[in-house]
């Protein structure tokens, strides 16, 4: 399958990517890693007619500590971000739901931005980022702007990114020793989830999301509550699905993603708070 | 566009439309059809060869992508005596393929997977290896295989 035809053109810097997008209007895409878009092109699901490669924008792939946050560029790839000593110090949720996107072929080409600008809610970073309550920074033609996880994503494929605008860097608060855990149901290796959960606890503090509950990534914010009231983990988690709004599919009905809902967030309450 | 990729240590360089794919200009353009197309959807990894040394799936990425970079595929592998690439050696030894049409796909990727963690365990290799398929073995000697070229 080839993909339609599309002019390309590489960008060496944000700033040029912010201006070519501009120049060549709504028919063009950024090109990160590929591994959303190319897929998508060559069933012509996607057949937009310039393509702006940032892949080689490489002052955008970094980690850095910033005190009570981590940075990460947007471009850096799947398999950095994994391995990053920072990331795995201070985020290892985020480490370790990296570590389950698809396989090690897409991780060397896959990016984190890619990944969030995306907007899939089967995706697994979505989710992680807004559970632990990350920050997007996206730069435009007027500068930049500071969007949280929570505030990000519209609906299926779709956030609240202007065409012009680019994700430039992700911005993880520190966990802080805070227990974790990453549940992912599926029924095939390297697959998308079926249901999944990111989740993290520190005493009466706990934050839960949902990967494919919903055309968004969903902050199971009941169960947050629930906790922080003093219910137990088994009452906590039966309030899983009350934010989501799954659709059905061929893998699973909207009651069975419910009642995965359920029992994946109740798994990752008792590992987050062993 | 005029693009040139390093394969096997040779520069080729062609004019190619954008949207030509990397497996298409390693099996077209530089003629080495080692690197099969399985699935052509990002499933299956028989696509898979080395750019700038690490896996990736041939079939998913751009050719204009990879220009200026370095790609190595399973005609890369073998000394230029003939002498096989420990890897394929193994492959050979346990029995690791029956049709071979996975074959190359599985090498470069398995080859990937111990330069990034070379006294990977049974269980690393398995899941390591998850993004390539094999109709026919069931996997076992494949893992055996890699497992016997692992530091341990
Ligand atoms: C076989 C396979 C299995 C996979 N399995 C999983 C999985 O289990 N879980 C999972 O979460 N994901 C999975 N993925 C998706 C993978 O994570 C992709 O790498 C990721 O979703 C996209 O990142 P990319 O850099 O390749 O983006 P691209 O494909 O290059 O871009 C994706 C979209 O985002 C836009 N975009 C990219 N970067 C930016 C930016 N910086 N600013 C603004 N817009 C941008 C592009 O225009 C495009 O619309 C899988 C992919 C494959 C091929
Ligand atoms: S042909 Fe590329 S992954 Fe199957
Ligand atoms: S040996 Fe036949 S597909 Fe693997």
């Amino acid at each position: 399958m080839i993909p339609a035809a599309f002019e390309y053109v590489r960008a060496g810097s944000a700033e040029e990517a912010i201006s070519l997008i501009a120049q060549h209007g709504d028919e063009a895409k950024f090109l990160a890693g590929g591994h959303s878009l190319v897929p998508l092109m060559k069933l012509r699901l996607a057949q937009p007619s310039v393509l702006i490669d940032i892949g080689r924008v490489s002052d955008l792939s970094y980690v850095t500590d910033t005190g009570d946050h981590i940075a990460i560029g947007a471009l850096t790839r799947h398999l950095d971000v994994e391995t990053s000593p920072i990331v795995l110090e201070h985020a290892p949720l985020l480490a370790h739901a990296t570590s389950n996107v698809g396989d090690p072929q897409v991780r060397h080409r896959g990016t984190i931005g890619g990944s969030l600008a995306h907007a899939d809610p089967a995706s697994d970073l979505p989710a992680t980022t807004l559970a632990l309550g990350a920050t997007y920074v996206v730069q435009g033609p007027n500068g930049t702007r500071e969007i949280p996880a929570g505030s990000f994503y519209e609906g299926y494929l779709t956030s609240v990114l202007d065409a012009d605008e680019m994700l430039t860097e992700i911005r993880v608060p520190k966990m802080n020793g805070a227990g974790w855990s990453f549940q992912k149901f599926n029924r095939r290796a390297q697959d998308w989830a079926i249901v999944g959960v990111a989740a993290w606890r520190n005493g009466s503090e706990a934050s839960v999301a949902l990967v494919n509950m919903a055309s968004v990534p969903v902050l199971a914010t009941s169960v947050g509550s629930a906790i922080a009231s003093g219910a137990s983990i088994e009452d906590a988690a039966a309030q899983a699905a009350v934010e989501a709004d799954p659709q059905a599919d061929l893998n699973a009905s909207v009651e069975y993603r419910q009642h995965l809902a359920r029992v994946l967030t109740r798994r990752a309450l008792e590992e987050a708070s062993a | 566009m005029e693009i040139s990729i390093t394969v096997n240590g040779q520069v080729v360089s062609a004019d190619v439309e954008p949207r030509t794919l990397l497996v298409q200009f390693i099996r077209d353009n530089a003629g080495l059809t080692g690197t099969n197309i399985g699935c052509d959807t990002s499933s299956c990894g028989a696509c898979s060869i080395h750019l700038d040394g690490e896996a990736v799936k041939s079939c998913t990425v751009l050719a204009a992508q990879a220009d200026g970079g370095s790609v190595t595929t399973i005609e890369g592998m073998a000394s230029s005596d003939g002498t096989l690439h420990p890897m394929q050696q193994a492959f050979m030894e346990h029995h690791g393929l029956q049709c071979g049409y996975c074959t190359p796909g599985m090498v470069m990727a398995a080859t990937s997977l111990l330069n990034e963690n070379p006294s990977a365990t049974e269980e690393d290799i398995r899941i390591g290896l998850e993004g390539n398929l094999c109709r026919c073995t069931g996997y076992h000697n494949i893992v055996q295989a890699v497992l016997s070229c692992t530091k341990s």
